[in-house]
């Protein structure tokens, strides 16, 4: 028990894509964007990033526009309420048929 | 005063617990004040603004985020302090059990206080009572001396085991009650007490998540490194508490080698030797049951006093050791485990279960909410558990002392 690899008595880890498993098989809304209403695509610039910053799984990346990587989204919504431009929707993966996660990330 | 000489001096019960803190140069205070404790907190706040005391005082909006303080401190490696009491206590009890199980090496003193409603602000113990199942070591000092030095020892045991402590003194008895008290120099605290080396890595260039989501299983980290469960953490936490066991008397005996004042360890005992009826209690109560025994004995009894200074880790062996062969242990509760019993009393039947030479063990319940507590009240308890136990009672419901119901 005391000799596991870790060899610390507290829970600490690294920040990396995982830690916490595989959140997006907790996911039961899915947000979809709406590429051309985002400002930093209107703008052609890495701006406004709102998503990026505010996603609790860090699994949004920054860009022009921001990607949703799908593996980790755990599909709370909080992209979807800061949005300035309501350019992310949230819908019920039932919509979706299937849940995609294990297919790796799409935008 | 002088930071170099030992002083004989007379001091309350909160200014000796501030007295510790500031010879076991903490360097973050966050505390909310609160009746009886509020003197700890001035007293502290005094030092810093002076410059007396090099550290950090956050004034916080409550317990809650004085004890988030104190954890976030404590995990970037500060020695850290903190002190409250009663609703205070309530407040902070989510960030209680994170602190324990964080195994952050805090020490937070109790000015111990009934709890509300109906509101009261004066002594019994329910307060720290109703946190004993979080995870952190408790102590009950019997006098102001003891509080300073409790407090010393409190960082020593805390940052080796790492685990929190809780010095548990009785309110106004102690807290506001002046007595002369011993204050040892800087020189020997500083050589008493290790600097602090935290468990967690705080590096920004190496950065970590610390007490995130731990499931129930053992699972590998994304690096591929196997990493404990929730389980395995909570039996390494028990682990450490129980080897405080040895380690509070251990602290307790390297503090006697320096300043030539030991307090027992986990217990302390008082006529015990060739007792036949032993009074069991934590706290202040113990030292007045010292007087009873003397009076009980003038009668004609055989009693002692068995007093508990470690009640987390709970000194299970201890205590089968020194009540075998006894005829009756009779156990004084400021505190109810309500729909139960005391709690001291509750956990002592629990450790001489099915013990060969185990006595009798009734309890009392005395003190709830500030209700005097007299030597003749607990010696008529005594005498009552005595006549009981002649009666051929071995079990009985508590004796409340001092209630007109
Ligand atoms: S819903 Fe949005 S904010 Fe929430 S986890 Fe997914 S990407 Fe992040
Ligand atoms: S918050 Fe909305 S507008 Fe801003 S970057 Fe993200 S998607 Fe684009």
């Amino acid at each position: 028990m005391g000799t596991r690899e870790c060899g610390s008595p507290i829970s600490m880890s690294k920040p990396s894509a995982g830690e916490a498993g595989r959140t997006g098989d907790w996911r039961a809304n899915r947000p979809v964007m709406t590429a051309q209403a985002c400002l930093a695509v209107k703008k052609g610039e890495v701006v406004c990033q709102l998503c990026w910053a505010y996603c609790p799984d860090a699994c949004i990346s920054r860009g022009v526009g921001p990607v949703i990587d799908m593996e980790y989204c755990k599909g709370c919504g909080i992209c979807s309420e800061v949005c300035p431009a309501n350019a992310i929707e949230m819908v019920p993966e039932a919509a979706h048929g299937v849940c995609n996660v294990g297919e790796g990330s799409e935008r | 005063m002088s930071d170099t000489a030992i002083k004989r001096t007379v001091m309350a019960g909160n200014e000796a617990a501030a007295t510790a803190a500031k010879l076991a140069r903490v360097q973050v205070i966050a505390a909310y004040p609160i009746t009886p404790q509020t003197s700890v907190v001035e007293q502290l706040s005094a030092w810093v603004e002076s410059g007396e005391l090099p550290a950090e005082f956050v004034t916080v909006e409550s317990e809650h985020s004085a004890l988030t303080v104190c954890i976030t401190a404590s995990t970037v490696g500060a020695r850290v302090f903190t002190a409250t009491s009663a609703n205070g206590l309530a407040y902070m009890t989510e960030q209680v059990w994170w602190a324990a199980g964080a195994r952050l090496p805090i020490v937070m003193c109790i000015a111990n206080r009934a709890m509300a409603a109906p509101w009261n602000v004066l002594n019994d113990q329910q307060d720290s009572m109703s946190v004993r199942d979080a995870g952190w070591i408790q102590l009950y000092c019997r006098d102001n001396q003891e509080i300073l030095d409790t407090t010393i020892q409190a960082y020593r045991i805390a940052e080796q085991l790492h685990v929190p402590v809780m010095v548990c003194y009785d309110g106004f008895l102690l807290s506001h009650t002046v007595m002369p008290v011993e204050v040892p120099s800087a020189e020997q605290v500083d050589a008493y007490l290790p600097p602090y080396e935290p468990l967690t890595v705080v590096d920004p260039d190496d950065p970590r998540n610390i007490g995130p989501v731990t499931l129930a299983d053992p699972r590998a980290n994304a690096d591929g490194v196997s990493c404990h469960g929730y389980m395995e953490v909570r039996a390494l936490h028990q682990q450490a508490l129980l080897g405080a066991l040895e380690t509070i008397p251990a602290a307790d005996a390297e503090w006697s080698e320096l300043t030539g004042r030991e307090w027992g360890g986990l217990t302390w005992e008082h006529l015990l030797d060739d007792a036949e009826v032993v009074l069991v209690a934590a706290g202040s109560v113990g030292m007045q049951l010292t007087v009873a025994a003397e009076a009980l004995r003038e009668q004609g009894v055989k009693a002692g006093v068995l007093g508990i200074r470690s009640y987390r880790p709970f000194p299970v062996d201890a205590l089968r050791g020194k009540l075998a062969g006894r005829k009756l242990a009779l156990v004084f509760d400021k505190a109810l485990s309500y729909g139960n019993e005391g709690p001291i009393c509750g956990d002592l039947k629990a450790a001489l279960y099915g013990q060969p030479e185990a006595p009798v063990v009734f309890g009392a319940v005395c003190g709830l909410g500030g209700r005097d507590v007299t030597v003749e009240q607990l010696n008529d308890a005594a005498n009552r558990a005595i006549a009981d136990l002649a009666d051929g009672v071995t079990d009985r419901a508590a004796d409340w002392l001092n209630l007109h119901l």
